[in-house]
Protein backbone atom coordinates (compact mmCIF):
# COMPACT_ATOMS: atom_id res chain seq x y z
CA UNK A 1 0.00 0.00 0.00
CA UNK A 2 1.37 3.43 -0.97
CA UNK A 3 1.88 5.96 1.81
CA UNK A 4 -0.62 8.21 0.02
CA UNK A 5 -3.36 5.69 0.83
CA UNK A 6 -2.78 5.78 4.57
CA UNK A 7 -4.39 8.11 7.10
CA UNK A 8 -2.55 11.04 8.66
CA UNK A 9 -2.62 9.52 12.16
CA UNK A 10 -1.16 6.29 10.84
CA UNK A 11 1.59 8.13 8.90
CA UNK A 12 2.45 10.35 11.86
CA UNK A 13 2.97 7.23 13.99
CA UNK A 14 5.34 5.76 11.37
CA UNK A 15 7.25 9.04 11.09
CA UNK A 16 7.63 9.14 14.89
CA UNK A 17 9.06 5.64 14.91
CA UNK A 18 11.54 6.70 12.24
CA UNK A 19 10.24 4.18 9.68
CA UNK A 20 9.46 6.83 7.07
CA UNK A 21 9.93 10.55 6.61
CA UNK A 22 7.90 13.34 5.07
CA UNK A 23 9.72 13.16 1.72
CA UNK A 24 8.63 9.52 1.35
CA UNK A 25 5.00 10.56 1.80
CA UNK A 26 5.30 13.42 -0.68
CA UNK A 27 6.99 11.12 -3.20
CA UNK A 28 4.01 8.72 -3.12
CA UNK A 29 1.44 11.52 -3.20
CA UNK A 30 3.10 13.17 -6.22
CA UNK A 31 3.34 9.86 -8.05
CA UNK A 32 -0.37 9.29 -7.49
CA UNK A 33 -1.22 12.79 -8.73
CA UNK A 34 0.90 12.18 -11.83
CA UNK A 35 -0.81 8.81 -12.44
CA UNK A 36 -4.45 9.75 -11.95
CA UNK A 37 -5.06 13.50 -11.94
CA UNK A 38 -5.39 13.65 -15.71
CA UNK A 39 -8.56 11.56 -15.17
CA UNK A 40 -9.79 13.36 -12.02
CA UNK A 41 -8.71 17.02 -12.39
CA UNK A 42 -8.77 17.50 -8.62
CA UNK A 43 -6.03 20.13 -8.53
CA UNK A 44 -6.25 23.68 -9.82
CA UNK A 45 -2.74 24.68 -8.70
CA UNK A 46 -0.08 22.24 -7.52
CA UNK A 47 3.03 23.46 -5.75
CA UNK A 48 6.31 22.40 -7.41
CA UNK A 49 7.96 19.14 -6.35
CA UNK A 50 11.12 21.09 -5.56
CA UNK A 51 9.25 23.36 -3.14
CA UNK A 52 7.41 20.47 -1.53
CA UNK A 53 10.55 18.44 -0.87
CA UNK A 54 12.38 21.50 0.40
CA UNK A 55 9.48 22.23 2.72
CA UNK A 56 9.44 18.63 3.95
CA UNK A 57 13.06 18.95 5.11
CA UNK A 58 12.31 21.44 7.84
CA UNK A 59 8.98 20.10 9.07
CA UNK A 60 9.71 17.63 11.82
CA UNK A 61 7.57 18.77 14.74
CA UNK A 62 3.90 19.52 15.30
CA UNK A 63 0.68 17.55 15.25
CA UNK A 64 0.72 17.28 11.44
CA UNK A 65 4.49 17.03 11.01
CA UNK A 66 5.30 16.23 7.39
CA UNK A 67 1.70 15.54 6.32
CA UNK A 68 0.73 16.89 2.87
CA UNK A 69 -2.60 18.75 2.97
CA UNK A 70 -4.56 20.10 -0.02
CA UNK A 71 -6.42 23.41 0.22
CA UNK A 72 -9.58 24.46 -1.55
CA UNK A 73 -8.84 27.20 -4.09
CA UNK A 74 -10.59 29.85 -1.95
CA UNK A 75 -8.16 29.71 1.00
CA UNK A 76 -5.50 32.41 0.79
CA UNK A 77 -1.90 31.23 0.90
CA UNK A 78 0.80 33.86 0.93
CA UNK A 79 2.32 34.40 -2.54
CA UNK A 80 0.67 31.26 -4.02
CA UNK A 81 -2.10 31.26 -6.61
CA UNK A 82 -5.56 31.41 -4.97
CA UNK A 83 -8.27 31.95 -7.57
CA UNK A 84 -11.67 30.56 -6.42
CA UNK A 85 -11.49 28.67 -9.74
CA UNK A 86 -12.69 31.88 -11.39
CA UNK A 87 -11.30 33.81 -14.34
CA UNK A 88 -11.85 37.05 -12.43
CA UNK A 89 -9.12 36.06 -9.93
CA UNK A 90 -6.71 34.73 -12.54
CA UNK A 91 -3.13 35.24 -11.45
CA UNK A 92 -4.06 36.32 -7.91
CA UNK A 93 -1.35 35.64 -5.33
CA UNK A 94 -2.54 36.82 -1.90
CA UNK A 95 -0.14 38.97 0.16
CA UNK A 96 -1.06 37.00 3.31
CA UNK A 97 -2.15 33.53 4.46
CA UNK A 98 -5.50 32.52 5.91
CA UNK A 99 -5.45 31.78 9.64
CA UNK A 100 -6.16 28.08 8.97
CA UNK A 101 -3.18 27.94 6.61
CA UNK A 102 -0.92 29.42 9.29
CA UNK A 103 -2.26 26.94 11.81
CA UNK A 104 -1.53 24.02 9.46
CA UNK A 105 2.01 25.27 8.84
CA UNK A 106 2.59 25.85 12.56
CA UNK A 107 1.75 22.19 13.13
CA UNK A 108 4.20 21.05 10.45
CA UNK A 109 1.82 20.33 7.56
CA UNK A 110 3.04 20.66 3.95
CA UNK A 111 0.65 22.58 1.69
CA UNK A 112 0.31 20.58 -1.53
CA UNK A 113 -1.61 23.09 -3.61
CA UNK A 114 -5.15 24.23 -4.37
CA UNK A 115 -8.02 21.99 -5.31
CA UNK A 116 -10.63 22.67 -7.96
CA UNK A 117 -14.04 24.00 -6.91
CA UNK A 118 -17.23 25.46 -8.29
CA UNK A 119 -16.52 29.09 -9.16
CA UNK A 120 -16.64 31.07 -5.88
CA UNK A 121 -18.19 27.93 -4.30
CA UNK A 122 -21.39 28.45 -6.31
CA UNK A 123 -22.44 24.94 -7.18
CA UNK A 124 -22.94 21.34 -6.15
CA UNK A 125 -21.00 19.58 -8.91
CA UNK A 126 -17.65 21.29 -9.52
CA UNK A 127 -18.82 22.01 -13.07
CA UNK A 128 -18.76 25.81 -12.81
CA UNK A 129 -14.97 25.98 -12.36
CA UNK A 130 -12.97 27.89 -14.98
CA UNK A 131 -10.56 24.92 -14.95
CA UNK A 132 -13.15 22.37 -16.09
CA UNK A 133 -15.06 19.72 -14.16
CA UNK A 134 -13.48 17.53 -11.50
CA UNK A 135 -14.45 13.87 -11.96
CA UNK A 136 -15.71 11.45 -9.33
CA UNK A 137 -13.01 8.83 -8.62
CA UNK A 138 -15.69 6.12 -8.28
CA UNK A 139 -17.06 6.78 -11.78
CA UNK A 140 -15.31 9.40 -13.88
CA UNK A 141 -18.46 10.02 -15.96
CA UNK A 142 -19.96 11.48 -12.80
CA UNK A 143 -19.38 14.66 -10.81
CA UNK A 144 -17.66 14.61 -7.39
CA UNK A 145 -20.22 16.96 -5.82
CA UNK A 146 -19.42 20.50 -4.86
CA UNK A 147 -18.38 23.01 -4.26
CA UNK A 148 -15.33 21.45 -2.50
CA UNK A 149 -15.34 18.69 -5.16
CA UNK A 150 -11.60 18.90 -5.83
CA UNK A 151 -10.74 18.44 -2.14
CA UNK A 152 -13.13 15.47 -1.75
CA UNK A 153 -11.97 13.82 -5.00
CA UNK A 154 -8.28 14.33 -4.10
CA UNK A 155 -8.74 12.59 -0.74
CA UNK A 156 -10.91 9.81 -2.23
CA UNK A 157 -8.39 9.14 -5.02
CA UNK A 158 -5.48 9.21 -2.53
CA UNK A 159 -3.96 12.26 -4.24
CA UNK A 160 -3.85 13.95 -0.82
CA UNK A 161 -3.72 12.58 2.71
CA UNK A 162 -6.20 15.19 3.94
CA UNK A 163 -7.74 18.42 2.70
CA UNK A 164 -9.62 21.53 3.73
CA UNK A 165 -12.88 22.65 2.15
CA UNK A 166 -15.46 25.30 2.90
CA UNK A 167 -19.17 24.76 3.46
CA UNK A 168 -21.86 27.42 2.93
CA UNK A 169 -24.80 25.16 2.11
CA UNK A 170 -23.26 21.68 2.04
CA UNK A 171 -20.07 22.27 0.07
CA UNK A 172 -17.95 20.02 2.31
CA UNK A 173 -20.52 17.37 3.25
CA UNK A 174 -22.18 16.74 -0.12
CA UNK A 175 -18.92 16.10 -2.05
CA UNK A 176 -17.64 14.03 0.89
CA UNK A 177 -20.79 11.86 0.63
CA UNK A 178 -20.54 11.55 -3.14
CA UNK A 179 -16.83 10.66 -3.02
CA UNK A 180 -17.03 8.26 -0.04
CA UNK A 181 -14.89 10.27 2.42
CA UNK A 182 -15.46 12.07 5.73
CA UNK A 183 -16.29 15.80 5.63
CA UNK A 184 -17.27 18.09 8.49
CA UNK A 185 -18.78 21.55 8.65
CA UNK A 186 -17.94 22.83 12.14
CA UNK A 187 -20.18 25.16 14.18
CA UNK A 188 -20.30 28.70 12.76
CA UNK A 189 -17.51 30.52 14.62
CA UNK A 190 -15.53 27.39 15.57
CA UNK A 191 -12.93 28.05 12.84
CA UNK A 192 -11.61 31.48 11.81
CA UNK A 193 -12.74 32.61 8.35
CA UNK A 194 -9.86 35.10 8.02
CA UNK A 195 -8.36 34.52 4.57
CA UNK A 196 -11.29 32.49 3.26
CA UNK A 197 -12.50 34.39 0.20
CA UNK A 198 -16.06 35.18 1.29
CA UNK A 199 -19.19 33.77 -0.34
CA UNK A 200 -21.91 34.25 2.31
CA UNK A 201 -20.36 35.57 5.50
CA UNK A 202 -23.13 34.46 7.89
CA UNK A 203 -23.01 30.86 6.58
CA UNK A 204 -19.42 30.08 5.47
CA UNK A 205 -17.29 27.74 7.56
CA UNK A 206 -13.99 26.01 6.81
CA UNK A 207 -13.73 22.31 7.65
CA UNK A 208 -11.80 19.05 7.21
CA UNK A 209 -12.15 16.44 4.45
CA UNK A 210 -10.38 13.23 5.42
CA UNK A 211 -10.17 9.48 4.84
CA UNK A 212 -11.64 8.64 8.23
CA UNK A 213 -13.20 10.09 11.39
CA UNK A 214 -9.95 9.98 13.40
CA UNK A 215 -8.20 12.24 10.89
CA UNK A 216 -11.26 14.50 10.90
CA UNK A 217 -10.93 14.88 14.70
CA UNK A 218 -7.21 15.63 14.36
CA UNK A 219 -7.57 18.22 11.60
CA UNK A 220 -10.52 19.89 13.36
CA UNK A 221 -8.43 20.23 16.54
CA UNK A 222 -5.68 21.97 14.57
CA UNK A 223 -7.82 24.51 12.70
CA UNK A 224 -10.33 25.46 15.45
CA UNK A 225 -10.07 28.42 17.77
CA UNK A 226 -10.56 32.12 18.32
CA UNK A 227 -8.81 34.58 16.03
CA UNK A 228 -8.59 38.33 16.50
CA UNK A 229 -8.74 38.77 12.74
CA UNK A 230 -12.25 37.24 12.60
CA UNK A 231 -14.57 38.87 15.10
CA UNK A 232 -17.20 36.17 14.46
CA UNK A 233 -14.83 33.41 15.61
CA UNK A 234 -15.90 32.10 19.00
CA UNK A 235 -13.75 32.86 22.03
CA UNK A 236 -14.15 29.40 23.53
CA UNK A 237 -11.63 26.74 24.53
CA UNK A 238 -10.85 24.10 21.89
CA UNK A 239 -10.86 20.51 23.12
CA UNK A 240 -8.57 17.92 21.59
CA UNK A 241 -11.22 16.20 19.48
CA UNK A 242 -9.14 13.02 19.20
CA UNK A 243 -9.88 12.49 22.92
CA UNK A 244 -13.46 11.58 21.91
CA UNK A 245 -12.43 8.76 19.57
CA UNK A 246 -13.44 5.36 20.88
CA UNK A 247 -16.01 6.75 23.33
CA UNK A 248 -18.91 4.61 24.48
CA UNK A 249 -22.15 5.82 22.86
CA UNK A 250 -24.62 3.51 24.60
CA UNK A 251 -27.44 5.66 25.97
CA UNK A 252 -26.87 8.46 23.45
CA UNK A 253 -30.12 9.68 21.86
CA UNK A 254 -30.28 10.02 18.07
CA UNK A 255 -33.15 11.88 16.38
CA UNK A 256 -34.50 10.88 12.98
CA UNK A 257 -36.50 13.70 11.33
CA UNK A 258 -39.28 12.45 9.06
CA UNK A 259 -38.88 15.47 6.76
CA UNK A 260 -35.54 14.05 5.57
CA UNK A 261 -37.11 10.81 4.37
CA UNK A 262 -39.56 12.02 1.76
CA UNK A 263 -40.28 11.36 -1.90
CA UNK A 264 -37.52 12.50 -4.20
CA UNK A 265 -34.78 10.68 -2.34
CA UNK A 266 -33.07 7.83 -4.11
CA UNK A 267 -34.40 4.51 -2.67
CA UNK A 268 -30.89 3.06 -2.34
CA UNK A 269 -29.79 6.12 -0.34
CA UNK A 270 -32.80 5.85 1.97
CA UNK A 271 -32.25 2.11 2.47
CA UNK A 272 -28.59 2.60 3.33
CA UNK A 273 -29.30 5.42 5.79
CA UNK A 274 -32.10 3.39 7.44
CA UNK A 275 -29.64 0.54 7.84
CA UNK A 276 -27.15 2.95 9.46
CA UNK A 277 -29.84 4.03 11.92
CA UNK A 278 -30.40 0.36 12.83
CA UNK A 279 -26.65 0.02 13.36
CA UNK A 280 -26.85 2.84 15.91
CA UNK A 281 -29.82 1.14 17.58
CA UNK A 282 -27.74 -2.03 17.77
CA UNK A 283 -25.01 -0.07 19.57
CA UNK A 284 -27.44 0.89 22.32
CA UNK A 285 -28.36 4.30 20.94
CA UNK A 286 -31.95 5.37 21.60
CA UNK A 287 -33.66 6.33 18.33
CA UNK A 288 -36.15 9.20 18.64
CA UNK A 289 -38.60 10.34 15.96
CA UNK A 290 -38.41 14.06 15.24
CA UNK A 291 -40.27 16.85 13.50
CA UNK A 292 -38.34 19.62 11.77
CA UNK A 293 -41.40 21.19 10.15
CA UNK A 294 -39.67 24.10 8.37
CA UNK A 295 -37.18 21.89 6.53
CA UNK A 296 -39.02 22.33 3.22
CA UNK A 297 -38.42 26.09 3.32
CA UNK A 298 -34.67 25.81 3.88
CA UNK A 299 -33.59 25.84 0.21
CA UNK A 300 -35.68 28.93 -0.61
CA UNK A 301 -34.46 30.72 2.51
CA UNK A 302 -30.89 29.83 1.72
CA UNK A 303 -30.96 31.05 -1.87
CA UNK A 304 -32.23 34.45 -0.74
CA UNK A 305 -29.76 34.91 2.12
CA UNK A 306 -26.72 33.33 0.47
CA UNK A 307 -27.24 35.16 -2.84
CA UNK A 308 -27.80 38.49 -1.06
CA UNK A 309 -24.58 38.10 0.90
CA UNK A 310 -22.73 36.88 -2.20
CA UNK A 311 -23.80 39.83 -4.33
CA UNK A 312 -22.47 42.13 -1.64
CA UNK A 313 -19.22 40.19 -1.08
CA UNK A 314 -18.48 39.87 -4.80
CA UNK A 315 -18.79 43.60 -5.42
CA UNK A 316 -15.09 43.85 -4.52
CA UNK A 317 -14.15 42.16 -7.78
CA UNK A 318 -14.03 45.18 -10.04
CA UNK A 319 -10.66 44.86 -11.77
CA UNK A 320 -8.98 47.63 -9.79
CA UNK A 321 -6.93 46.00 -7.04
CA UNK A 322 -6.45 42.39 -8.15
CA UNK A 323 -7.36 39.75 -10.68
CA UNK A 324 -8.63 40.16 -14.20
CA UNK A 325 -9.05 43.66 -15.62
CA UNK A 326 -10.85 44.25 -18.90
CA UNK A 327 -8.69 45.87 -21.55
CA UNK A 328 -11.67 47.37 -23.37
CA UNK A 329 -13.04 50.02 -21.06
CA UNK A 330 -13.70 53.67 -21.83
CA UNK A 331 -14.55 54.94 -18.33
CA UNK A 332 -14.54 53.73 -14.72
CA UNK A 333 -18.09 52.30 -14.70
CA UNK A 334 -17.36 50.52 -17.95
CA UNK A 335 -14.14 49.15 -16.42
CA UNK A 336 -16.17 47.57 -13.60
CA UNK A 337 -18.92 46.21 -15.83
CA UNK A 338 -16.67 44.89 -18.58
CA UNK A 339 -14.28 43.27 -16.07
CA UNK A 340 -17.11 41.58 -14.20
CA UNK A 341 -18.89 40.40 -17.35
CA UNK A 342 -15.71 38.90 -18.73
CA UNK A 343 -14.50 37.49 -15.41
CA UNK A 344 -17.57 35.85 -13.86
CA UNK A 345 -19.18 32.67 -15.20
CA UNK A 346 -22.93 32.21 -15.64
CA UNK A 347 -23.66 30.79 -12.18
CA UNK A 348 -21.82 33.65 -10.48
CA UNK A 349 -23.77 36.16 -12.60
CA UNK A 350 -27.03 34.40 -11.76
CA UNK A 351 -26.38 34.52 -8.00
CA UNK A 352 -25.14 38.11 -8.05
CA UNK A 353 -28.30 39.18 -9.88
CA UNK A 354 -30.59 37.14 -7.63
CA UNK A 355 -28.89 38.72 -4.62
CA UNK A 356 -29.10 42.24 -6.01
CA UNK A 357 -32.77 41.63 -6.83
CA UNK A 358 -33.82 40.40 -3.36
CA UNK A 359 -31.98 43.33 -1.75
CA UNK A 360 -33.25 45.96 -4.16
CA UNK A 361 -35.65 48.66 -3.07
CA UNK A 362 -39.23 47.40 -3.01
CA UNK A 363 -38.23 43.74 -2.65
CA UNK A 364 -36.10 43.78 0.50
CA UNK A 365 -38.98 43.12 2.94
CA UNK A 366 -40.69 40.53 0.77
CA UNK A 367 -37.53 38.50 0.20
CA UNK A 368 -34.54 39.24 2.41
CA UNK A 369 -36.36 40.16 5.61
CA UNK A 370 -38.87 37.33 5.15
CA UNK A 371 -36.04 34.82 4.64
CA UNK A 372 -34.25 36.10 7.76
CA UNK A 373 -37.42 35.40 9.76
CA UNK A 374 -37.92 31.93 8.29
CA UNK A 375 -34.29 31.32 9.21
CA UNK A 376 -35.28 31.95 12.84
CA UNK A 377 -38.05 29.31 12.51
CA UNK A 378 -35.57 26.78 11.06
CA UNK A 379 -33.16 27.45 13.92
CA UNK A 380 -36.00 27.03 16.45
CA UNK A 381 -36.86 23.65 14.90
CA UNK A 382 -33.35 22.48 15.77
CA UNK A 383 -33.43 24.06 19.26
CA UNK A 384 -36.61 22.09 19.98
CA UNK A 385 -35.22 18.89 18.47
CA UNK A 386 -32.10 18.96 20.63
CA UNK A 387 -34.24 18.90 23.76
CA UNK A 388 -35.05 15.31 22.74
CA UNK A 389 -31.78 14.07 21.30
CA UNK A 390 -27.97 14.49 21.24
CA UNK A 391 -27.44 14.01 17.50
CA UNK A 392 -29.64 13.93 14.39
CA UNK A 393 -29.20 11.29 11.67
CA UNK A 394 -30.15 12.00 8.04
CA UNK A 395 -28.97 11.30 4.49
CA UNK A 396 -26.30 13.83 3.43
CA UNK A 397 -27.51 14.03 -0.17
CA UNK A 398 -30.82 12.85 -1.65
CA UNK A 399 -28.99 11.02 -4.45
CA UNK A 400 -25.58 9.49 -5.14
CA UNK A 401 -23.23 11.23 -7.62
CA UNK A 402 -25.05 12.30 -10.79
CA UNK A 403 -23.68 12.39 -14.32
CA UNK A 404 -21.67 15.39 -15.50
CA UNK A 405 -23.91 17.77 -17.44
CA UNK A 406 -27.13 16.33 -16.01
CA UNK A 407 -28.19 19.41 -14.02
CA UNK A 408 -26.15 22.18 -15.63
CA UNK A 409 -29.09 23.69 -17.50
CA UNK A 410 -31.46 23.38 -14.58
CA UNK A 411 -30.17 25.61 -11.75
CA UNK A 412 -33.15 25.01 -9.43
CA UNK A 413 -32.73 21.24 -9.66
CA UNK A 414 -29.00 21.70 -8.91
CA UNK A 415 -29.88 23.85 -5.85
CA UNK A 416 -32.17 21.10 -4.55
CA UNK A 417 -29.24 18.68 -4.28
CA UNK A 418 -28.34 20.57 -1.07
CA UNK A 419 -31.77 20.14 0.50
CA UNK A 420 -30.48 18.08 3.46
CA UNK A 421 -27.28 20.01 4.12
CA UNK A 422 -28.52 23.63 3.97
CA UNK A 423 -30.50 23.63 7.27
CA UNK A 424 -27.34 23.15 9.40
CA UNK A 425 -25.74 26.21 7.78
CA UNK A 426 -28.82 28.35 8.38
CA UNK A 427 -28.85 27.26 12.05
CA UNK A 428 -25.05 27.57 12.39
CA UNK A 429 -24.72 24.05 13.84
CA UNK A 430 -22.06 21.40 13.12
CA UNK A 431 -22.61 18.38 10.88
CA UNK A 432 -20.50 15.64 9.35
CA UNK A 433 -20.93 13.27 6.43
CA UNK A 434 -19.54 9.76 6.92
CA UNK A 435 -19.66 6.90 4.40
CA UNK A 436 -22.53 4.49 5.15
CA UNK A 437 -22.61 2.21 2.11
CA UNK A 438 -22.63 1.90 -1.65
CA UNK A 439 -25.27 1.66 -4.36
CA UNK A 440 -25.47 -1.53 -6.42
CA UNK A 441 -23.48 0.23 -9.12
CA UNK A 442 -20.73 1.05 -6.63
CA UNK A 443 -21.35 4.72 -5.83
CA UNK A 444 -20.74 5.88 -2.24
CA UNK A 445 -23.58 6.98 0.06
CA UNK A 446 -23.16 9.39 2.99
CA UNK A 447 -24.82 9.56 6.41
CA UNK A 448 -25.14 13.03 7.93
CA UNK A 449 -24.76 13.43 11.70
CA UNK A 450 -25.83 16.85 13.07
CA UNK A 451 -25.28 18.15 16.61
CA UNK A 452 -25.93 21.28 18.68
CA UNK A 453 -23.66 24.32 18.37
CA UNK A 454 -20.15 23.59 19.69
CA UNK A 455 -20.96 19.91 20.30
CA UNK A 456 -18.58 18.54 17.67
CA UNK A 457 -17.56 16.11 20.44
CA UNK A 458 -20.92 14.32 20.07
CA UNK A 459 -20.46 14.14 16.31
CA UNK A 460 -16.97 12.68 16.62
CA UNK A 461 -18.16 10.10 19.19
CA UNK A 462 -21.13 8.98 17.10
CA UNK A 463 -19.31 9.06 13.74
CA UNK A 464 -16.31 7.15 15.04
CA UNK A 465 -18.41 4.47 16.74
CA UNK A 466 -20.39 4.06 13.51
CA UNK A 467 -17.26 3.88 11.35
CA UNK A 468 -15.71 1.19 13.56
CA UNK A 469 -18.92 -0.88 13.72
CA UNK A 470 -20.27 -0.52 10.18
CA UNK A 471 -16.88 -0.71 8.40
CA UNK A 472 -18.17 1.14 5.32
CA UNK A 473 -14.98 2.91 4.30
CA UNK A 474 -12.69 0.01 3.47
CA UNK A 475 -13.14 0.16 -0.33
CA UNK A 476 -10.97 2.18 -2.69
CA UNK A 477 -11.97 3.46 -6.15
CA UNK A 478 -10.37 1.61 -9.06
CA UNK A 479 -8.53 4.10 -11.23
CA UNK A 480 -6.40 1.58 -13.10
CA UNK B 1 -43.74 34.29 -11.36
CA UNK B 2 -42.53 36.53 -14.18
CA UNK B 3 -39.61 38.89 -14.13
CA UNK B 4 -39.45 41.36 -17.00
CA UNK B 5 -36.43 41.84 -19.22
CA UNK B 6 -36.38 45.45 -18.01
CA UNK B 7 -36.06 44.44 -14.38
CA UNK B 8 -33.27 42.01 -15.22
CA UNK B 9 -31.55 44.79 -17.14
CA UNK B 10 -31.92 47.07 -14.11
CA UNK B 11 -30.57 44.46 -11.69
CA UNK B 12 -27.63 43.78 -14.03
CA UNK B 13 -26.90 47.50 -14.06
CA UNK B 14 -27.03 47.67 -10.25
CA UNK B 15 -24.68 44.69 -10.07
CA UNK B 16 -22.33 46.20 -12.69
CA UNK B 17 -22.78 43.39 -15.17
CA UNK B 18 -22.89 44.04 -18.90
CA UNK B 19 -25.25 41.53 -20.50
CA UNK B 20 -26.24 40.95 -24.11
CA UNK B 21 -29.93 40.76 -25.09
CA UNK B 22 -29.58 37.00 -25.40
CA UNK B 23 -28.12 36.78 -21.88
CA UNK B 24 -30.85 39.02 -20.47
CA UNK B 25 -33.49 36.68 -21.85
CA UNK B 26 -31.62 33.58 -20.65
CA UNK B 27 -31.27 34.89 -17.07
CA UNK B 28 -34.83 36.28 -16.97
CA UNK B 29 -36.17 32.78 -17.66
CA UNK B 30 -34.01 31.13 -15.01
CA UNK B 31 -34.55 33.81 -12.37
CA UNK B 32 -38.32 33.51 -12.87
CA UNK B 33 -38.18 29.78 -12.06
CA UNK B 34 -36.01 30.38 -8.97
CA UNK B 35 -38.19 33.25 -7.70
CA UNK B 36 -41.31 31.17 -8.18
CA UNK B 37 -39.78 28.43 -6.02
CA UNK B 38 -38.69 30.98 -3.40
CA UNK B 39 -42.23 32.38 -3.27
CA UNK B 40 -43.30 29.39 -1.16
CA UNK B 41 -41.80 31.21 1.85
CA UNK B 42 -44.94 33.36 1.82
CA UNK B 43 -46.78 30.36 3.30
CA UNK B 44 -44.79 30.57 6.54
CA UNK B 45 -46.43 32.62 9.29
CA UNK B 46 -43.65 34.87 10.55
CA UNK B 47 -45.71 37.40 12.45
CA UNK B 48 -43.90 38.37 15.64
CA UNK B 49 -40.77 36.45 14.58
CA UNK B 50 -37.42 38.22 14.96
CA UNK B 51 -35.14 37.97 11.91
CA UNK B 52 -31.85 36.07 12.27
CA UNK B 53 -28.94 37.79 10.58
CA UNK B 54 -26.35 36.04 12.66
CA UNK B 55 -26.52 32.74 14.56
CA UNK B 56 -24.10 33.43 17.39
CA UNK B 57 -25.15 35.47 20.43
CA UNK B 58 -22.42 38.03 19.69
CA UNK B 59 -23.17 41.73 20.05
CA UNK B 60 -20.13 43.95 19.73
CA UNK B 61 -16.61 42.62 19.64
CA UNK B 62 -13.94 45.03 20.79
CA UNK B 63 -10.19 44.85 20.83
CA UNK B 64 -7.50 47.18 22.10
CA UNK B 65 -7.05 50.32 20.01
CA UNK B 66 -3.36 49.79 19.41
CA UNK B 67 -1.10 49.97 16.38
CA UNK B 68 0.25 46.86 14.70
CA UNK B 69 1.93 45.85 11.47
CA UNK B 70 0.01 46.02 8.19
CA UNK B 71 0.70 45.10 4.58
CA UNK B 72 3.36 47.11 2.78
CA UNK B 73 2.48 49.32 -0.16
CA UNK B 74 4.27 47.02 -2.60
CA UNK B 75 2.39 43.99 -1.22
CA UNK B 76 -0.91 45.76 -1.70
CA UNK B 77 -0.07 46.85 -5.25
CA UNK B 78 1.50 43.63 -6.50
CA UNK B 79 -1.77 42.15 -7.81
CA UNK B 80 -3.12 45.15 -9.69
CA UNK B 81 -3.14 45.35 -13.47
CA UNK B 82 -2.11 48.99 -13.39
CA UNK B 83 -0.49 51.27 -10.83
CA UNK B 84 1.51 54.49 -10.84
CA UNK B 85 3.35 56.38 -8.13
CA UNK B 86 2.23 53.93 -5.46
CA UNK B 87 -1.45 54.22 -6.40
CA UNK B 88 -4.00 52.06 -8.22
CA UNK B 89 -4.50 53.49 -11.71
CA UNK B 90 -7.98 53.59 -13.28
CA UNK B 91 -9.60 55.48 -16.18
CA UNK B 92 -10.43 59.14 -15.57
CA UNK B 93 -13.27 59.54 -13.03
CA UNK B 94 -13.73 63.33 -12.98
CA UNK B 95 -14.82 65.12 -16.18
CA UNK B 96 -12.66 67.93 -17.54
CA UNK B 97 -14.41 71.26 -16.96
Amino acid sequence: MGLNQRTALDLIESVKRGKINSSDIIKDVLKRIKDVDSKINAFAHLNSAEDLFKNAEGKKSGRLAGIPVALKDNLCENDRLTTCSSKILSGFKPPYSATVVKKLEDEGAIILGKTNMDEFAFGSSCETSCYGTTRNPWDTKRIPGGSSGGSAAAVAADEAVMALGSDTGGSIRQPAALCGVVGMKPTYGRVSRYGLIAFASSLDQIGPITKDVSDCALLLSVISGHDESDSTSADMPVPDYTDFLGSEIRGMRAGVPKEYFVEGSDPEVEKSVRKAIETFRGMGVEIVELDLPHTKYAVGTYYIIASAEASSNLSRFDGVQYGHRSSSSKDIIDLYSATRSEGFGDEAKRRIMLGAYVLSSGYYDAYYLKASKVRTKIKEDFDNAFKKCDVILTPTSPTPAFKAGEKMNDPLNMYLSDVYTIPANLAGIPAVSVPCGFTKSGLPIGLQIIAQAFREDNIIKAAHAFEVTAKCNNRKPDLG
Amino acid sequence: MDISIDSVRNVAKLARLKLSDRELEFFAGQLAIILEYIDQLKKVDTSGVEPTSHVLPIQNVFRKDSTGSSLTQSDVLKNTASSEGGLFKVPRVVEES
